[in-house]
């Protein structure tokens, strides 16, 4: 039955109609006739007023990444539809699906420089996966099914509707759309059964197979899946940093993580292994370090939703293109059972060499200064393994995700692709409204937690309950690790002076405490968790720790500091591209 | 990897902005586009892109899975020059006081069976269609007179030579 409403409240229709909840929003001149719809509708979405464009965006992330919807957000033209680009573009390279809804000024005045006019559509045509102008109302049930339906199905990512002014108060004979089948957008591409069954018999003749777990499995919600294929074919298992809840820790095939600051035992099996099985990963260069290097002696199978991805960096044996829900579950029929005891076994002498030099000394340091690893750790046990882990971006990053364990799906939410600073704060904050029933921890920098502060803002308002561990090391330490180990140690802008972040959260309303000595650490741990809502834990941590292992920028991935001798290669890393 | 002239077609719904997507694939990957023809396909709405590019294979692969990514993109593919019929058109203005100065322009334009389309005392308008090499030739030929006011070409325009309908077929499979 149509109705006869403005096209703002069209756009209120088409949002329930999807089944939206919570929207992530700011308002301004572009977008207020939708602002005023939505004041008619404080029943049926949760609105959460940020307090900057890019935490909308940031939090509309968050809140995706955490309960595997959608996430909303609606912003005002020109500068507010620019303030989320950032996370526009987090979410296209980390496969999150948003949909951001700008205003933008009429039809009528399109193309003339007019008030806060900027040509959204163009700006983030190659940051999204669709990008659409709504210059008519009658185009409102369309755009909006369609939006969501490529942004959630496929591989996700963000969606942009533009939403001229016009559009927004005419009125309209509205009736929520379904859509017919988008003939210009396949979202699953379905895997011949020759495929599956080359596969199968490249896994079945596999004497030392790896497999590298990515975030296509946690999007396919095949956790399960892949414990199964993995249980009966023997096969261990790598996981990506955003792959990094795709298999509980503690599995016992599960062997830690790949990449630059990933565990040295993958890393050195990827250039050992004969079959490479990658699900849901797209080889990044953080994961792989030098190409030319990279698991050249493998036979690679790819099983990914998206057809551009294979071979984009590492050439391909056998592509198995489809919903990696479905294809592990057909690969896990087409294989025999096989157990893969010495090799599994020969990962452990590794593992033993890390634990000592890095791990223990990491996480159980008999003295000295705090450090990241060891918070990190009891944060973890402290919450049973069972938290959110949302990190920002740098040394905080790396060492909560290694250090973290992860027992449920969906459970680590970081900014990989774009490696944002800033996107930890909110992004904890959209965590908490995706999966109320689950504590968010949230690891950030001294550094980090500046570039989105203003969020605390929405904390207060909202009662976002995130518990902020702001690991405080006085440096932007990701880039001093790097320039003491590839910049003769010119500490170049990276040392910071801080604020009293006690004193800020209390402006804040938000009940904190620093810890500094080992003996408070549980204590203080113990509060944070115990308290109800927000909190801001700061922790002064080593000033010039640094993140180990590490495979410098370029290097072969299995050439992991501290292990190999750092003196020659290092010439040698420098004379590479360093980035 | 050894490099060739490729030429991609691209069938595309009919939406404003999609050009601009297709081409910042070849932008970000620093490759030139030669040529690039849109117009309207066999099948009502959707239209048809005509890419030449030199690049190698394994680029021009990715490149092409890169185009079919994009939502509203229906399929995308790319050739060689032996797995096309191709073809396009030249527009050559002459100063016609030269031309008639000249007898040997007009054997060349007799000789390239190009139709003279307009002439006037001041200048004089052929047409060539034909194949890169020949409407290419055309121009570097008249050229030597120093007679060419204008010259354009319509870029590449190509059909596969395969019998098989590959955009029919998946539209067939879709519908079902
Ligand atoms: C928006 C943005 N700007 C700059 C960088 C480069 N960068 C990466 S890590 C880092 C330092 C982070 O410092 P801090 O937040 O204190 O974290 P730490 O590494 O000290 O844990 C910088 C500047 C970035 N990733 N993102
Ligand atoms: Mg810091």
């Amino acid at each position: 039955m149509k109705k006869r409403i403005t096209g703002a409240e069209a756009l209120m229709q088409a949002l329930i109609h999807e089944g939206v909840t919570t929207i992530f929003g700011y308002p301004g001149g572009g977008i207020m006739p939708v602002f005023d719809a939505l004041y008619d509708h404080r029943e049926d979405f949760r609105q959460v007023l940020v307090r900057h464009e890019q935490g909308a965006a940031h939090a509309a992330q968050g809140y995706a990444r955490s309960s595997g919807q959608v996430g909303v957000c609606l912003v005002t033209s020109g500068p507010g539809a620019t303030n989320t680009i950032t996370g526009i573009s987090d979410a296209m390279l980390d496969s999150t699906p948003i949909v951001v809804i700008s205003g933008q000024v009429g039809a009528a005045a399109l193309g003339t420089d007019a008030f806060q006019e900027v040509d959204f559509v163009c700006i983030t045509q190659p940051i999204c996966k669709w990008s659409y102008q709504i210059r008519r109302a009658e185009d409102i049930a369309w755009a909006v099914a369609r939006a969501f339906y490529i942004a959630a199905n496929g591989r996700p990512g963000p969606v942009v509707l533009d939403f001229a002014k016009n559009a927004q108060t005419t009125m309209v004979d509205f009736e929520p759309a379904s859509l017919p089948i988008q003939r210009g957008f396949i979202p699953v591409p379905q895997p011949s059964d020759d495929a599956i069954r080359r596969a199968a018999a490249l896994i079945d003749n596999a004497e030392r197979p790896l497999l590298l777990a990515g975030q296509g499995i946690e999007l396919a919600g095949a956790q399960e899946e892949l414990k199964q294929f993995v249980e009966k074919t023997g096969i261990p298992v790598g996981c990506t940093l955003l792959g990094l809840s795709t298999l509980p820790s503690g599995h016992p095939l599960r062997q830690g993580m790949l990449g630059m600051h990933g565990n040295l035992a993958p890393n050195v099996k990827t250039n050992e292994c004969d079959v490479l099985i990658a699900v849901g990963m797209r080889f990044d260069d953080r994961v792989t370090g030098r190409l030319a290097t990279y698991a050249r002696q493998a036979k690679v199978i790819h099983l990914d939703i998206d057809p551009s991805e294979i071979g984009k960096n590492v050439p391909v044996d056998v592509a198995v293109t489809g919903d990696c829900k479905e294809t592990l579950a057909r690969l896990t029929k087409a294989v025999h059972p096989a157990e893969h005891k010495e090799w599994v076994e020969s990962f452990a002498i590794y593992h033993t060499m890390e634990d000592e030099r890095v791990v223990r000394p990491a996480i159980h340091p008999a003295e000295g200064p705090l450090k990241m690893g060891e918070v990190a750790r009891r944060v973890s046990e402290a919450t049973a393994d069972s938290a959110i882990l949302v990190t920002d971006v740098g040394q905080n990053q790396m060492m909560s995700a290694r250090y973290f364990r992860y027992t449920r799906p969906r459970s680590i939410i970081t900014s990989g692709g774009l490696g944002t600073m800033g996107f930890g704060l909110p992004a904890a904050i959209g965590a908490t409204f995706g999966a109320p029933e689950r504590t968010v921890c949230l690891f950030v920098g001294d550094g980090g937690i500046q570039m989105n502060l203003q969020e605390l803002g929405t904390i207060m308002e909202s009662g976002a309950p995130v518990k902020i561990i702001l690991l405080n090391n006085n440096y932007l330490g990701n880039v001093r690790q790097w320039q003491e180990l590839f910049f003769n140690h010119r500490y170049s802008c990276t040392p910071m002076m801080n604020p009293n972040y006690e004193l800020i959260a209390s402006a804040y309303g938000i009940p904190s405490r620093t810890v500094a000595a080992r003996a408070d650490l549980d204590d203080a741990i113990h509060e944070m968790l115990t308290s109800s809502g927000a909190f801001l834990l700061q922790v002064a941590v080593e000033e010039e720790e640094n993140v180990m292992p590490m495979t410098p920028p370029g290097a072969d991935v299995d050439h992991m500091l501290p292990f190999i001798d750092s003196s020659t290669p290092t010439e040698q890393w420098k004379s590479t591209f360093i980035h | 990897m050894e490099k060739h002239l490729y030429t991609l077609i691209v069938h595309s719904e009919h939406m404003a902005g999609l050009l601009n997507q297709v081409t910042a694939v070849f932008t970000r990957r620093q490759i030139n586009i030669e040529s690039l023809n849109v117009s309207p396909s066999s099948i009502e709405g959707i239209h048809r892109y005509t890419i030449t590019a030199v690049a190698d294979e394994d680029t021009i692969a990715k490149v092409t899975l890169q185009i079919a990514k994009k939502v509203d993109v229906l399929q995308a593919s790319y050739f060689l020059e032996d797995e096309i019929f191709m073809q396009e058109i030249a527009l050559y203005k002459l100063s016609t006081p030269l031309l008639m100065a000249n007898p040997e322009i007009c054997e060349i334009i007799r000789r390239n069976d190009a139709p003279i389309i307009e002439t006037n005392p001041v200048y004089t308008v052929v047409e060539k269609a034909g194949r890169t090499a020949e409407t290419e030739q055309l121009r570097r030929d008249l050229s030597t007179f120093d007679c060419l006011l204008q010259y354009v070409n319509s870029g590449r325009i190509a059909v596969t030579r395969s019998s098989e309908e590959h955009l029919t077929e998946f539209l067939k499979t879709l519908n079902q």
